[in-house]
This record gives structure tokens, C-alpha cells and sequence, in this order.
């Protein structure tokens, strides 16, 4: 045993250096002319320690790599490959009369075995090589903001009209600093020479200052005004984007998302990128087009000082730069650390009764002081690097005003250039540095937008795990026959469900029965189509669900929770939630039918009552009634209850069940339920264990079997009994 | 068609179709949405006695008795005016105009104003009684400003 270790580990080794590259190990072993149908990079090797390996099928053998790091190959005929997992583990062995080799692998790389195992039992299909992982080209986050372009498409010619006012608007700005040069030079330096003010001459001046200024003025206004407008639609259109696309994403991005982060993300970040949109991007074009003429005024008047005066911008721009990388990633986390706050306030609410029932306060308090530390922590640190920035280009800008001085006296001095040119030089560089300064802001504010583009496009880009069929079939009224075919589920590495059969024809109630974790919920997430099957498919009416309009095919379904939600709202706006245009008639109707009727007429505002968050506080079997009056009123041929009856008292359940006897009427249902006597209504009962489907009859067929419905329900009797003792 | 009396004490009665004589609650079923579309008549105990889908279509009589009946229990005073707020945060005291006359209610948290529909508010003050905005865009500038300072 000792050597047959040390020996692997050898191999092992030796496999890591035998593999050169890649592109090497598929061009190597073919032949020529021979195709490459599929491929399989396994990444454990026999002691389960990552490693690579290969697995080529191509149209006439197959080709491995060996535990010698050799090259191995076996005809297609008379072997068999079988794929088997446990524990998150894949495996896949050749086999003759014997085992020839094994492959294992993560389950990541499982959709790929799973097509090199079908390729080689004949389905023929498209030859993919799956080694290359598509890497996504990694961008610099600012580069995310382009593509709110999408969203501005629509404003395209306020967006035009905008540009142009700024352009004007900039323009008459620099009208001011132009007029003191002969303000300078033909009034007041002849006036100090002794000759007096030409009054006509300082008029025309001066109302050219004057009209100059209203001019920037109006234009200014008509340009803020116009932009943020734009911005502010662009923003609402963000946003609302992202909260349908967030609604088309199936319940397994949920699952794996925390409230508080979305919740952060659709709130915040597109305000945020709102504002950057409105303000600091409409500034900085401002400036950059100030800056662009301030530049060419400059230089038409006298190309030297135009060429000292623009020499500490070079400098400013490379201290962008350098800033704009430190502070890169340290506004990404501290984006990320806030949204920890928000989660910790996201649990601590809702979850508020558990942790005062564990008198956990202090942990949450403590809990929540950890993450603002961390804020703190990480907006130290930008902050240190941030506020050394500032002041420096103030710095920078003094210099450069000096410089200025000192190269305008000397210019003077050698008249070379007048009073007035070097005034108004002073003049236009002032504002031009005053703006360098604020533009330098922009670097921040960037990357904050940036980082949060890319949070929103994180949703955006996500795609939905069921998705909508690209030519759905229509379908009105279904007739509420359900067909599962071999359906298997897992969730991450766990398997839920094993290859589910099971048929149910129009008008029939299948109770489903077995212990918690046994996959009952998951059949029913299926049949919602809350998640696709991995592999079978689920038939309504013959039709495979996955070809039929989401909407259509849900609007079928009646769905009863263990926890009933109410939106806020009143009563009645929550019981036509899934029939908005429902008569004040059919509503009363479908809560009479519930027997929600009586009780809700004894609220102080009838069925104008307001329930949910923050409203009336009703009782558990109260809230399931509405829920069930909600399941009516859209009328559904397929009727699920999911633990309908939980998490009430008996007595109250009693209630509930005749409500429930007027919904099931006429209607396929699948109830799952923990108490048994609560399915004694059902055709069938259908009992599950470890995702399979164990036993299938009627509750006396079952009983009579002795097998696992019986065990089940002797377990449940004895509790009975003890609770009547 | 609905028997109805009116005993001694002015108490509304309901005369079943067996002859058997309940005491009769009527009841709104959407006090504030529409308020003429049904109405339940209930027990002392909370049972359904009877449902008037439209009290329109009932003769003079009967539909004297419920609406008399209505106007006896029903409490919902209608603001026409805010005249002044008292405090610039909540708790605070609204001196208000209403459809039975001016008074003054305090408010305990901005939660107690509800919007209900496109139009209509509900203010519940500290003492339980819900007082309704119809139509917050009828009611003057005055009141209108003061109830944005606490209506998102």
C-alpha cells in the first residue's frame, strides 16, 4: 500500500510536467482527418487531489490520458462508458468486461461528460471542445458606463440639443476675459499716459461684458435644465430596467442573492449613476470644452505664453491618472462593504422576533458595528489617498499662476506683448485652473458611477435560468393534465430529485406525502416551472411546459403557501393580485368562497381594510384564507398547495380545509401536506423518499401495503395519541 | 326581497324568510372605494344575515332603515381643511377642518397616513379614529402643502 501511494504521487507529478499546453494535447493525438466530436477536461485524479486530465471522443476512438501521463486509446466498439456522482463528484468509467479507465471530475464540468457520454452512444451532435472556459475580457470598470449608452439612445436629440447649448454657453463665457484686454490697453493704460477715457469706447465695452454675461446666463439655465432633465429619464428608465429584468429572473437567483444587496443596488446605485449622469458628467464636458477654447483663445493671442501657461497640465493630468488607479479598488469595496451594512440591516428587521426570542441584540448590535467598522476601515483608506489629491492640484495651479507672472512681466518688460494680453491671460487661466480643479473630482465620481454600472449590469446581464421559449405556443384554458417524465433536479451539488414519473390526469388531487428534504417542494417548484428540470421534462396537456408563454402557462396555476404573503394593501387589492380588473362582485365572491367573507367584514374598513407591512395585523389562518380567496379568484385548473395548513392550529385548519374543499372542486391538485388527515380528500397519494417516488395508491391501498406511507402514518398516529394523553 | 323592522330601542331588525327575527349589523363591504357597492347585514355574532349588492336598488323603506342605521355607527369624519400643524416632526397636533365639524388629533408616526387608491388618504390619529382624504387634489393649497410634508 505504501509504494502503490508513493507511486501515484509519482505519477502525479510527472502528469503535471507532461502537460505542456493545451492547444499541445488536442493537436497531438489525432490523426489526420479525424474529428474531434467531444471533450472532457477532467480535474481529479484517482485520490480525488485536482489534477488535469484529458478525454477526447472523436469519430473513430477514444483518447485519454493514462495515470503515466501516456497517451491511451480505445476503439468505439464493444466498450461502454457509464457516468455515476457521489458527493459532488463525477465520475466517468470505460468498461469492457472490465474497468479500463476512470475520469473524475468537479460537477462543474458535468454538462460537458454528459454530451461526450451521449456523443458516444450515438446522439449524434455538434462537435465542442469545452476546454477553453469562456474567459470574459476583463475591462476597466469605467468602461461599464458606455453602456448606458443603450439607455440614452432614446434622448438623442435632447442630448444634441444639449451639447450645442453647452457649446454656446462655454463660449460666451469666454467673452469676458477677451474684453479686458483692450480694456486695459486702449482705456485705462492711455488714461494713466494721460489721455482721457473715451466714454463711448468703456460703454461698448462694458455692455458687451453686460450681454455676455445674460447670455451665459440663459444659456446656462437652458442647458442644466435640459440635461438634467435627460438624466434624470435616463436614471428612471435604469432603474425601472432593472427591477423587470430582476422580475424575469427565476427563483434561483433569489435563492442565491441577499434582499438587502438587490435592494442596494436598485435603489442607490442607479441614483447614484443618476446623479454622476446629471451633474458631474455635464460639468465635465462643460470643462472640457472650456478648456479646449480657453487653449485656442490663448494661443491665437500669443503662443508662447499660451504654451507656459498650459505647461502644468501634463503634470495634473499624470496625477489623475495615478490617483484614478488607487482609488479604483478602493471605491469597488467600499461599495461592497455597504451593501454588508444594508444586509446586516436586512436580516436584523425582518428577523427581528428570533433575535429578541435569543436575546441576541448585542450580537446584531456588534454584528452591525463589525461591518460599519469595516466601512470606516476601507473609506480611511481611499480617503487618505484622496485627500492628499486636492490640495495638490490647488498646488499645482498656484505654480503654474507664477509661472505665468513671472514669464508676463519679463514678456512685458521686453514689450514683446502688452498689460492688457497678459490681464487677460490672468484672466482665462484663473477659470482654467479653477476648472482643472473640479474636473480632477470627476476621477471619483467616475469610478463610483463605474462601479456602480457594473453592479446594475451584474442584473441586467444575468440571464434567466427559465428562460421565455422564443417561439411560445399559445395556450388559452389548459385542461390541467400533468405528465413528469424522468425529472431530475440538484441544487448546487446535492441531488434533489432522481427521475421523477409520475402522470396526473385533469381534475385529479395526488397528495404528496414524505419527509422534509424528500423533494416534495422541488416537484412542485417544477411543475410552477419556478426552475427547469436538469434533465426529463414536465408535459401539460401533452405540451412540454418548457415551449409554453411563462405568463400564459402561470396564470393556470393556483398557488396556496405555508406562509401566506400579503402585499401592502387593502384586502381587496390583495385578493385580485392575480386579476387586477376584477369585479368588486367576483372578489367578494372568491373571499365568501374562502370564508374569508365574515371576518373581513368585521374589520373597521371592510375590504378597504389595509393588511401587509405595515397594516392591519391579521391571524395566520386569516391570512391563509385571503390567499386562498387569491387562488380563486383567478379560477386555475392546476391548484398547488404547498403546506397549505402548517402553520395553523387544528382548529383553525378545520376552517381553512372547508375553504380549501370549494377551491379544489374540479381542479388538478397537488397538495403537499405534513399531516396526513389533511390529504383524506386526495384521488392518490403519492409517497417520496430521497427524491424518488416510493409508493403511489390510496390512502387504504397504502395502509394495507405496510410500507413506508404506513410507517409514516403510524408515526403520525402515535404522536396523536400522545398529545390526546 | 329584505324584510325589515325597527325595534323599540330603533335597533334594525331582520326578518328571515322563515319568519324568525335576527338583530342586523349592516356593515360596508368598501367603505372608501365605493361605499354604495354592498352591503352585508351581520349578526351580533358576525354571521351573514343577508347581502345587499347595491342599496339603490331597494325599496324607499328598507333602504331609510339601513342608511339610518349606517349613519348612527359609522365614524369616518372627512377632512376638508388642514388649518395648522403643531410641530414640524411627529408626534405632532393637525387642527382640522371636518365634514362633522373642526377638531384637532394627534399624529404618532408618519406610518398612520396612508394612501389608499390614486386619491384618497387615510390619517389614523393617536385615539383610533381614522379620518379620510377623499380627494387630497380638492382639497385648498394650504392644506395640500402642509399634508406633503408627510405624505411620500
Amino acid at each position: 500500500m505504501e509504494t502503490g501511494g508513493l507511486l501515484r504521487g509519482l505519477g502525479y507529478t510527472a502528469r503535471m510536467q507532461d502537460i505542456p499546453s493545451k492547444e499541445a494535447l488536442i493537436e497531438a493525438p489525432l490523426e489526420p482527418g479525424e474529428k474531434l466530436m467531444a471533450s472532457l477536461e477532467s480535474n481529479l485524479d484517482d485520490a480525488l487531489r485536482f489534477s488535469s486530465s484529458f478525454l477526447f471522443l472523436t469519430d473513430r476512438r477514444l483518447i485519454g490520458l493514462d495515470p503515466s501521463g501516456q497517451w491511451q486509446d480505445w476503439g468505439r466498439t464493444g466498450l461502454e462508458l457509464v457516468k455515476e456522482e457521489h458527493g459532488g463528484v463525477g465520475r466517468i468509467e470505460l468498461r469492457s468486461d472490465r474497468l479500463l479507465a476512470a475520469w473524475r471530475y468537479t460537477l462543474d464540468r458535468d454538462a460537458a461528460a454528459k454530451r461526450l457520454l451521449d456523443c458516444f452512444r450515438g446522439i449524434e451532435e455538434e462537435a465542442r471542445i469545452d476546454i477553453e472556459g469562456s474567459e470574459e475580457e476583463a475591462q476597466p470598470p469605467s468602461w461599464t458606463l458606455f453602456r448606458l449608452r443603450r439607455f440614452a439612445k432614446p434622448y438623442r436629440r435632447e442630448l444634441f440639443t444639449g451639447f450645442l447649448l453647452t457649446l454656446a454657453s462655454t463660449a460666451a463665457a469666454m467673452v469676458p476675459p477677451y474684453l479686458t484686454m483692450p480694456l486695459m490697453d486702449k482705456v485705462l493704460i492711455p488714461f494713466q499716459n494721460g489721455i482721457p477715457i473715451d466714454k463711448s469706447r468703456v460703454a461698448l465695452y462694458l455692455s458687451g461684458l453686460f450681454m455676455a454675461a445674460l447670455a451665459a446666463w440663459i444659456l446656462g439655465w437652458a442647458r442644466t435644465y435640459l440635461l438634467a432633465r435627460v438624466s434624470e429619464r435616463i436614471g428612471a428608465d435604469l432603474r425601472v430596467e432593472t427591477f423587470r429584468h430582476l422580475q424575469s429572473l427565476s427563483l434561483e437567483y433569489f435563492g442565491g442573492k441577499r434582499t438587502g444587496d438587490l435592494i442596494a443596488r436598485i435603489g442607490s446605485e442607479t441614483d447614484r449613476i443618476n446623479v454622476f449622469l446629471s451633474l458631474h458628467l455635464l460639468d465635465f464636458a462643460t470643462d472640457l470644452l472650456m478648456i479646449a477654447m480657453t487653449a485656442a483663445i490663448l494661443l491665437s493671442i500669443n503662443p508662447w505664453l499660451a504654451v507656459v501657461t498650459l505647461l502644468p497640465l501634463p503634470f495634473i493630468a499624470w496625477m489623475i491618472h495615478y490617483v484614478r488607479d488607487r482609488l479604483k479598488h478602493g471605491f469597488e469595496q467600499s461599495d461592497r462593504v455597504w451593501s454588508e451594512i444594508t444586509n446586516v440591516l436586512a436580516d436584523t428587521i425582518p428577523g427581528i422576533r428570533v433575535v429578541k426570542a435569543f436575546a441576541q441584540e448585542a450580537r446584531e448590535v456588534a454584528r452591525f458595528k463589525h461591518a460599519n467598522a469595516h466601512n470606516l476601515e476601507v473609506n480611511d483608506k481611499v480617503n487618505t489617498v484622496w485627500s492628499l489629491f486636492g490640495p495638490s492640484v490647488t498646488l499645482l495651479t498656484e505654480i503654474g499662476l507664477l509661472v505665468v507672472w513671472a514669464f508676463g512681466i519679463w514678456e512685458v518688460s521686453r514689450k514683446t506683448i502688452t498689460v492688457g494680453m497678459l490681464t487677460a491671460f490672468l484672466a482665462y487661466i484663473t477659470r482654467f485652473y479653477t476648472r482643472l480643479d473640479s474636473m480632477s473630482r470627476i476621477v471619483s465620481v467616475t469610478q463610483k458611477a463605474a462601479a456602480g454600472a457594473k453592479r446594475i449590469f451584474d442584473i441586467l446581464d444575468h440571464a434567466s435560468s427559465v428562460p421565455e421559449p422564443s417561439n411560445p405556443l399559445p395556450i388559452g384554458r389548459i385542461e390541467g393534465a400533468i405528465e413528469i417524465r424522468k425529472a431530475a433536479f440538484r441544487y448546487g451539488q446535492r441531488p434533489i430529485l432522481r427521475g421523477v414519473n409520475l402522470s396526473i390526469s385533469p381534475g385529479e388531487m395526488i397528495g404528496l406525502v414524505g419527509h422534509s428534504g424528500s423533494g416534495k417542494s422541488t416537484l412542485v417548484n417544477l411543475i410552477c416551472r419556478f426552475y427547469d428540470p436538469l434533465e426529463g421534462e414536465i408535459l401539460v396537456d401533452g405540451l412540454d411546459i418548457r415551449s409554453l408563454s411563462l405568463a400564459q402557462y402561470r396564470r393556470n396555476i393556483g398557488l396556496v403557501l405555508q406562509e401566506p404573503f400579503l402585499f401592502f394593501g387593502t384586502i381587496a387589492e390583495n385578493i385580485a393580485y392575480g386579476k387586477p380588473d376584477a369585479s368588486k362582485a367576483e372578489i367578494v365572491a372568491a373571499a365568501r368562497a374562502a370564508h374569508a367573507h365574515e371576518f373581513i367584514l368585521r374589520l373597521p374598513l371592510g375590504y378597504d381594510s389595509l393588511v401587509g407591512e405595515r397594516g392591519q395585523s391579521l391571524s395566520g389562518g386569516e391570512r391563509q384564507r385571503i390567499s386562498i380567496a387569491r387562488a380563486l379568484l383567478i379560477d386555475p385548473r392546476i391548484l398547488i398547495l404547498d403546506e397549505a395548513t402548517s402553520s395553523v392550529d387544528t382548529e383553525t385548519e378545520l376552517e381553512i380545509q372547508e375553504a380549501l374543499e370549494n377551491l379544489i372542486r374540479g381542479r388538478t391538485t397537488i397538495a403537499i401536506a405534513h399531516r396526513l388527515s389533511t390529504l383524506r380528500r386526495a384521488d392518490r397519494l403519492v409517497v417520496m423518499d430521497r427524491g424518488e417516488i416510493v409508493e403511489i395508491g390510496s390512502h387504504d391501498d397504502l395502509i394495507a401495503k405496510e410500507g413506508a406511507y404506513h410507517r409514516l402514518y403510524q408515526a403520525q398516529a402515535r404522536q396523536m395519541d400522545g398529545e390526546a394523553a | 326581497m329584505i324584510e325589515l323592522e325597527k325595534d323599540a330601542f330603533g335597533k334594525l331588525i331582520y326578518v328571515a324568510k322563515d319568519g324568525s327575527r335576527h338583530a342586523a349589523l349592516p356593515v360596508r363591504a368598501f367603505p372608501l372605494t365605493s361605499p354604495e357597492g354592498g352591503i352585508s347585514l351581520l349578526s351580533p355574532a358576525g354571521k351573514e344575515l343577508a347581502w345587499i349588492a347595491e342599496i339603490g336598488k331597494l325599496p324607499e323603506r328598507q333602504r331609510q332603515l339601513i342608511e339610518e342605521s349606517l349613519h348612527q355607527r359609522e365614524f369616518l369624519p372627512e377632512i376638508t381643511r388642514i388649518e395648522a400643524i403643531d410641530g414640524a416632526s411627529v408626534p405632532n397636533l393637525w387642527h382640522v377642518e371636518t365634514d362633522r365639524g373642526s377638531t384637532a388629533f394627534r399624529l404618532k408616526s408618519e406610518d398612520d397616513i396612508r394612501r389608499i387608491g390614486p386619491s384618497m388618504v387615510i390619517i389614523s390619529g393617536e385615539s383610533g379614529v381614522n379620518f379620510l382624504i377623499r380627494r387630497v387634489s380638492s382639497l385648498d393649497r394650504h392644506s395640500r402643502r402642509l399634508l406633503m410634508r408627510f405624505l411620500s
